[in-house]
């Protein structure tokens, strides 16, 4: 499967991205500049954590209208898998490619630290390979990752089964305690209407190798690369 | 222009921070009265800040030679070799006036100013740690200011990229008109694309790459040259703003342009500006500079000369390209959406001749501007040191319940939990952090190598206000104990020397001993100085701070698979403690939290001791002998123990433990008395007795002591002394600091 890494001015998972997926799953990556329109030769974009154009004026907002993102929309509609992280997330909602926006932490402070995802739909190329049910543990990083939806939005989030990762305890308990930001019902992570735009605050880049703490990001590149073989037996059940 | 000036005068001098003398020798150095332009050049350049008037003279003692160095003293950071063609560039550097003046700005531009002088060495920033010191968190101004210098950190570090991942805050009310801001920053370099800040090859040009400059910072260097009185909120605009943005766009930019080999060499403008760099380069080089002034990027209208070279404006550097590469080297900050304006060029020197609108501004030997006075000041210890040595803890009565007051020191500020400010840091992009925030030292992996460095910084300021030698040469043992206990072997060493007034002779005494100190310890650890900063004229209204010397040590693990960690692991384990017994309550954190006193007599330091206790440990945590390896500090062998049940992840839950001690002269000083060279490890009972082999190997005192498990800490001294459940150390360890702040 080849990976495009989307660098803005102002990125900084992009390496990291780099790194795990030439690395740890040994696929074929290259890196896409912010200017490039020419997506063809990729399976999927990664849009990265960081601070595209500084985050001036919203997290997200001056990236969205750049030329990649612009090209974004075509590579999906033609099939292509778009995997935003953090301001990655940031970026594909103020583009209007996923619903709803990311808006400063509650805690009105940035927050580096582990949190612990309940996998509710696992009907999109990125978690087939998981469980309904499964607890990941990955890192977040941000000041502005508490999502919000208005109502109406929120309800057709919830109808198409948009909704795929909450913030929730160790053992799955979805409870204001284990929402690190504020985000409205826990929400972490949620995929467009064809499952193959995923935008998630955690950083699966930051837990994808025992030394660093887990591997469970690692579950959604390994969920992606399955598709590509119809097969997804080998994945951790 | 030159109409609107001010005329040139002594007490215009004087008002820019000039001594009358210094004044004089500035005349006799042209041979003429200095115009406006050039009297703000060298107000700049001979403040203390950057001229190290004071502190020279000193600074020659420490060592710094090592076959692993790469770079020592003088450029923008020092560089030691990893192995395996890689090299770590590291310094440490204050920003204190700046941040009691504007916390957020005066910290987020710390950050900033770091980070520049490790990417002008061409490497690439891995960590940050910072090394803080504030008054009593109880007080209302001390809490905005540890709000505002976190933030400010949290801000900066985490936009640019580069994360945040050790570093200690400390508390004292000697702190509180003077907070110390220090950050350490560690770069990643091929050892042999190391850049070096010279201005080589005469009509090579000279380019200003980055930021557009204002006139935010003017006269920054010499604000810093000086204490405060009660007017120090004035100052605040002599303090920059930072834009993290443009400083992670400087840096792609550099390295991308540093990688076509068209950068002869590059300055990042901190304090003093282009004023700075304008001198520097081309004295490092023998050479001398032309620069036009008109031709800098300018946010602000009507700029003079003397702005222009005084600002402090961030994230700028100035670059000396190779002769006929213009090109290549402009399109390189073109894609980074970054100026990058030939405004002069290398000369034969020796002069820098500064033009505006090509009218000469100032004319003068780049040697007198880098080469400023250098002062022989007389020194003393102060009157009142040997009263406060001859303080006997042990008159003062012994605690009635040893449980409570590990309780009690657990939640003592110092001692607590800072996990409210690392939650702040992004402490993990860049996917290097194998051991985060939270142990005695952070270990990051070098990829694509077995390898990885460990990191520390230390420095009590009680410790050395006591007894400034060996305070000081502590401050470098514990840094390179925390680095040991890690599984590191100490490389290098980078020191910001926090002091008061130097004018005084008690405080340039104190700076005096301090670095005898560090000398000392550096040499029998065989570790070198590769760099550093002497911030003096910390005091506010004629009150210094404690003097504090921080240490940064930075060392290599050939095996990043097999590292230490401070916390106990599981039940079962045996537990000893190495190194020798002595200890002392003098200076301690349990003198200080308990009693409210700052005195006595520090505990007896013996190098050799040291250096082997560390080499054991070392040697243990290499081979894999150890679960966990935690240096004894502040709160002594309890406080250690304590630290080592409750500071792993949450999820692990605490892990207890039993131990036995000898009471000692008095149980107070046994258990809380604090002392170097000592290392608590524990060891799973199927590795006891390789473990018993290699300590009698290495020739260094150290006994059993215990065992972990359970839920509780228990001490028996014959009896049992101390009896608490691991929770209840765990929440007052764990809201010690954070109650005052949420």
């Amino acid at each position: 499967m080849r990976f495009g890494v989307v660098v803005f001015p102002g990125t900084w998972s992009d390496c990291d991205f780099h790194y795990v997926i030439s690395e740890v799953i040994r696929q074929p990556v290259k890196y896409v500049w912010h200017r490039d329109r020419n997506l063809a030769d990729l399976d999927c974009v990664v849009l990265p954590g960081g601070f595209s154009y500084g985050d001036y004026l919203r997290a997200g907002a001056v990236a969205g209208k750049s030329p990649v993102v612009e090209a974004l929309r075509d590579f999906v509609a033609n099939g292509g898998y778009v995997l935003g992280s953090c301001n990655g997330f940031q970026i594909l909602c103020e583009a209007g490619m996923l619903p709803g926006v990311l808006m400063r932490n509650e805690c009105l402070q940035y927050r580096c630290q582990s949190t612990n995802l309940l996998v509710e739909n696992v009907e999109t190329p990125f978690t087939r390979g998981l469980r309904a049910g499964q607890v990941l543990t990955m890192p977040i990083s941000h000041g502005e990752g508490k999502y919000y939806a208005d109502v109406p939005t929120l309800a057709a989030l919830k109808a198409r089964q948009g909704i795929v990762f909450r913030y929730a305890t160790a053992d799955g308990q979805v409870v204001k305690a284990a929402n690190p930001n504020g985000s409205v019902e826990n929400i972490a992570g949620v995929v467009n209407e064809t499952g193959t735009v995923l935008g998630l605050m955690p950083h699966p880049e930051r837990a994808a190798e025992t030394a660093m703490g887990g591997t469970d990001g690692l579950l959604l590149f390994q969920s992606l690369l399955g598709t590509l073989v119809e097969d997804g037996t080998f994945l951790k059940r | 222009m030159a109409g609107t000036e001010p005329k040139v005068t002594p007490d215009l001098a004087q008002s820019l921070g000039l001594t009358l003398d210094e004044y004089h020798r500035i005349v006799q150095r042209l041979g003429r009265e200095p115009s406006y332009t050039e009297l703000g050049l060298f107000s700049a350049l001979w403040s203390e800040h950057c001229a190290y008037k004071h502190s020279r003279v000193f600074l020659g003692r420490l060592p710094t030679r090592a076959p692993h160095l790469l770079q020592g003293p003088g450029e923008n950071a020092g560089a030691v070799d990893i192995g395996d063609g890689w090299a770590v560039v590291f310094k440490m550097e204050s920003h204190n006036h700046p941040s009691f003046i504007e916390p957020f700005q005066g910290a987020a531009t710390g950050v900033g100013g770091i980070l520049r002088d490790i990417f002008t060495m061409g490497a690439r920033p891995i960590a940050i740690l910072d090394s803080l010191r504030f008054g009593d968190p109880a007080d209302l101004k001390t809490r905005h200011l540890i709000n505002g210098v976190v933030s400010g950190i949290s801000w900066y570090g985490n936009c640019f990229g580069c994360p945040t991942v050790g570093g200690e805050i400390a508390f004292a009310p000697e702190y509180a008109g003077n907070p110390l801001v220090n950050v350490m920053c560690v770069g990643l370099v091929r050892s042999d694309r190391i850049h070096l800040a010279r201005a080589e090859g005469v009509g090579n040009p000279v380019f200003y790459v980055g930021n557009k400059t204002g006139r935010d910072g003017i006269h920054g260097a010499t604000m810093a040259s000086a204490a405060f009185d009660d007017e120090a909120e004035a100052k605040r605009p002599t303090v920059q703003v930072g834009d993290p943005f443009t400083e992670k766009l400087l840096l792609e930019a550099c390295l991308e342009a540093m990688a076509t080999g068209a950068v002869v060499g590059i300055q990042d403008m901190g304090a003093a500006g282009l004023a700075c760099c304008t001198s520097e380069m081309p004295a490092r080089s023998g050479t001398g500079m032309d620069v036009e002034l008109s031709a800098v990027p300018q946010r602000e209208t009507d700029m003079t000369p003397y702005e222009l070279l005084l600002s402090e404006s961030q994230e700028r550097m100035l670059l000396v390209g190779a002769n006929g590469r213009d090109e290549e080297l402009r399109r390189v900050f073109a894609k980074w959406e970054l100026d990058a304006v030939k405004i002069g060029e290398v000369t034969g020197g020796p002069d820098l001749v500064v033009r505006h609108h090509g009218e000469e501004v100032a004319h003068v030997p780049v040697e007198a501007l880098a080469d400023g006075p250098r002062y022989e000041k007389p020194y003393a210890p102060p009157a009142w040191l040997a009263e406060r040595r001859a303080f006997d803890p042990l008159s003062l009565p012994e605690p009635k319940d040893y449980g409570e007051t590990l309780v009690r020191l657990m939640g003592a500020p110092t001692i607590a939990s800072k996990e409210w400010a690392f939650r702040q840091y992004d402490q993990q992009v860049g996917t290097n952090t194998l051991v985060l925030p939270g142990s005695d030292a952070a270990v990051l992996r070098i990829k694509g190598t077995r390898r990885a460095i460990a990191i520390s910084t230390d420095g009590s300021g009680r410790q050395v206000f006591l007894d400034p030698r060996r305070g000081a040469a502590m401050a470098v043992c514990e840094a390179a104990r925390n680095v040991s206990c890690a599984g590191g072997r100490p490389l290098g060493v980078t020191d910001c020397m926090n002091f008061g007034s130097p004018e005084r002779p008690e405080i340039l005494w104190q700076f005096a001993e301090a670095i005898e100190g560090i000398a000392e310890a550096c040499r029998a650890l065989e570790v070198p100085v590769v760099g550093g900063n002497v911030s003096f004229y910390n005091e506010t209204s004629g009150t210094a701070i404690l003097p504090t010397p921080i240490c940064g040590v930075v060392g290599v693990l050939e095996d990043a698979g097999r590292l230490g960690t401070q916390w106990f692991k599981a039940a079962g384990h045996r537990i000893a403690l190495l190194g020798p017994d002595a200890v002392s309550l003098g200076g301690s954190e349990y003198l200080w939290t308990l009693h409210g006193r700052l005195a006595g007599r520090l505990a007896d330091l013996d190098l050799e001791i040291e250096r082997r206790v560390q080499s054991a440990v070392r040697a243990a945590v290499g081979a894999g002998l150890v679960t966990a390896a935690h240096d004894c500090a502040e709160g002594g062998l309890a406080a250690t123990l304590a630290e080592g049940c409750v500071t792993g992840a949450r999820a692990n839950g605490g892990v207890g433990c039993e131990v036995t001690v000898e009471p000692g002269r008095r149980l107070d000083e046994t258990l809380f008395g604090e002392g170097p060279s000592r290392v608590v490890v524990t060891v799973e009972p199927a590795r006891q007795r390789e473990f018993e082999a290699l300590m009698a190997e290495s020739a260094v005192p150290w006994r059993w002591i215990g065992t972990t498990g359970g839920e509780r800490v228990i001490v028996r001294a014959g009896e049992v002394v101390v009896n608490v459940p691991v929770d209840r150390i765990e929440h007052a360890w764990r809201n010690g600091f954070e109650r005052h702040m949420a």
